[in-house]
């Protein structure tokens, strides 16, 4: 007669998996040991090494930090040029992200309810190659691209349609000698490197309302702009947050682009770059770090309240 | 005068190749139960959609309360659907979800909410309002999701397999609740189900369906005991499909014709109606026993009354009906 259960010796790594089977919270723990000591010492450690660095101030006649807590340093983000740039970055964020998903929405709606096989694909390919290359290579591409000597401004004269260039040049503040130089141009290129963040999160959320959700609007009489506000819309609105948390915060966070594009004020993360680098302001440079912070924090808590996370 | 509802003429719906439905012509009259019964894929439920207004068919013509429907979307249709899977809004309450119609038709909060309030009520859900359709059980989902219908006074009300998903019991009671809010309220209802059980107890009429096309309809007595063709009397009731030969055995007529498994029971040789058959296998029931023969290369059920003694098998026996319960059908020899 053969034996039911299987009792003879297991070898070293059966008794190991015999151990982990009959202890799952010690298979648990030896999985999450490595990642979430890496979590916490490395990400959320360095989060609170910059929080604290904040609460320094920097010793004006020395140049020195002073490792005292004081508020002193949150004090000077209100001097009216801090507030500029603050506010600056903030309407530049918001732009940037309102624009991403105006334009992420159609691409990402057909993409969810229309395409199939070989569409989605392609869909998914042009979405992600612009990700692929170098950020540098394509920033430096946009800046030839919207330079006065470029690509748009010879089709804008192509097409005898230069005063429109003109004129939008002209507008006070966001205008400028070229594009390239304007805020205009750094918006462009603000929304076009961080759109895909923005069309596949709401992709991902279109994809997940059921096709007879859209019938049913219809059904109860709803027109296709009705159904739109009370059913697809809502839905959707978990990833039009989503990535409007990634479009919103890497254009708060970006120094590169409107260094390299647009006018020569400044955006925070090219504050923070010079306070910690040239300046060797630390404490101003944390205490700007925090900013973003502080206002994503206040965003999300809007949007809960607003209801944005209902659907999910 | 009888006022018809639903009218087709002529219509197909194909999806390139595939003729979902072919030539269909029907006429639903209003205040009727009627009920649409087939398999999977023979489209019932593309016609139930070409009522609807989710479809638009490929050719023929269809109205609804003798208006022209082609073309005519589906919001600007006084007709309303019950989906089979409830297609509730997972981000409104209950409440918003019955008022939806009202309100995209911009009848104010207040009034709308009340008459969702009584639409509620008539589906025996009041004060369920506040929840969200995640929180509800399927009969509870159901039960909105025909209160959401409802409140929009529709003529013609459809109904998708809406009793799918329930278990046997919820479904036998919703089954009786349909019929009863049918007859109150006048209503046309048009029912698409393949459970031929719930389509003959429930309806008035029945077109049953296969490849696209109606093969038979007519009051549920006359589809269940005088089917036209092999597919109605498999489909419907799961008659005994007797060969050519074997009729010809029994009756002398050598024609396709059906066998109610009900109407055959064992029986003793030397009496008449008798026929030759081998027992295969038995499934107690209970009330009765279900039992499975083999006569002349073909199987053929017959039910045993409890409390009669069941032969084992492969035992030689003798099936005994009344020669009248043969039923004829159209299928050439």
């Amino acid at each position: 007669m053969s034996a039911v259960l299987d009792s003879g010796d297991q070898g070293v790594t059966g008794r190991l998996a015999d151990r982990l089977w009959s202890q799952p919270r010690l298979l648990l723990a030896s999985l999450l040991t490595l990642p979430l000591g890496w979590l916490i010492i490395v990400y959320i450690g360095s989060l609170v090494a910059l929080l604290w660095q904040s609460f320094y101030s920097i010793d004006e006649m020395s140049g020195l930090v002073v490792p005292e807590f004081t508020l002193k340093t949150y004090g000077e983000l209100f001097t009216p040029s801090n507030l500029d740039i603050i506010l600056r970055t903030l309407l530049m964020s918001a732009a940037v992200t309102v624009a991403c998903a105006i334009l992420a929405f159609p691409i990402a709606y057909f993409a969810a309810r229309y395409a199939k096989g070989k569409w989605k694909a392609l869909f998914y390919l042009g979405v992600m190659m612009p990700l692929w290359s170098s950020y540098l290579v394509k920033v430096y591409a946009w800046k030839l691209i919207l330079a006065k000597e470029g690509i748009v401004t010879w089709i804008f004269a192509k097409l005898h349609l230069t005063f429109l260039l003109d004129a939008l040049l002209a507008i006070p503040v966001i205008g400028g000698n070229s594009l390239s130089v304007s805020y205009i141009g750094t918006f462009l290129v603000f929304v076009y490197v961080w759109i895909p963040f923005m069309i596949l999160p709401v992709q991902a959320s279109l994809e997940r309302v059921p096709g007879n959700l859209i019938e049913a609007s219809a059904d109860l009489g709803a027109n296709s702009g009705q159904t739109f506000r009370n059913v697809i819309f809502p839905l959707a609105l978990p990833g039009i947050v989503a990535g409007s948390i990634f479009t919103f915060s890497l254009t708060m966070g970006d120094y590169i682009i409107p260094q390299i594009i647009g006018s020569s004020r400044l955006f925070i993360g090219q504050a923070v770059y010079a306070q910690q680098g040239t300046a060797g302001n630390i404490p101003l440079a944390a205490a700007l770090t925090v900013v973003p912070v502080v206002i994503m924090g206040i965003y999300l808590t809007v949007a809960k309240r607003m209801g944005a996370f209902d659907a999910l | 005068m009888m006022t018809i509802a639903v009218k087709f003429d002529a219509v197909s719906r194909h999806f390139g190749v595939v003729r979902a439905v072919d030539a269909v012509d029907l006429e639903i009259a209003e205040g009727e139960f009627f009920a649409m019964l087939g398999p999977s894929g023979s489209g019932k439920t593309t016609c139930l959609r070409l009522i609807a207004g989710f479809e638009q068919p490929t050719s023929g013509s269809i109205s609804i309360f003798g208006e022209r429907a082609e073309g005519v979307p589906p919001y600007r249709r006084n007709v309303n659907t019950v989906f089979q899977d409830y297609a509730l809004f997972p981000h409104l309450t209950v409440l918003d979800n019955v008022a939806y119609g009202l309100m995209v038709r911009g009848i104010d909060r207040s009034a709308r909410h009340k008459a969702a309030e009584d639409a509620l009520s008539m589906v025996k859900l009041p004060g369920y309002g506040e929840r969200k359709p995640s929180q509800l059980s399927g009969g509870q989902r159901q039960r909105v999701a025909l209160a959401r219908a409802l409140v929009n006074k529709p003529r013609v009300l459809l109904l998708d397999e809406p009793l799918g998903a329930l278990d046997l019991k919820l479904r036998e009671q919703m089954q009786e609740e349909l019929k009863t809010l049918q007859k109150s309220l006048g209503i046309t209802f048009i029912f698409v189900t393949h459970d031929q059980g719930e389509a003959l107890s429930m309806a008035d009429r029945v077109a049953v369906f296969n490849d696209g096309k109606i093969v038979q309809a007519g009051s549920p007595a006359d589809v269940y005991g005088k089917p036209r063709t092999k597919f109605v009397a498999d489909f419907v009731g799961s008659s005994n499909v007797l060969t050519p030969d074997l009729t010809e055995r029994v009756s002398g007529q050598r024609r396709w014709s059906s066998l109610r498994p009900e109407q055959v029971t064992l029986g003793l040789s030397g009496e008449k109606g008798l026929l030759e058959a081998r027992m295969v296998a038995a499934h107690y029931l209970g009330s009765t026993t279900r039992i499975v023969t083999e006569a002349g290369g073909q199987r053929i059920a017959g039910v045993v009354q409890a409390g009669q003694s069941v032969p084992d098998a492969g035992t030689a026996v003798h099936l005994a009906f009344d020669k009248s319960a043969l039923h004829f059908l159209e299928d050439q020899p």
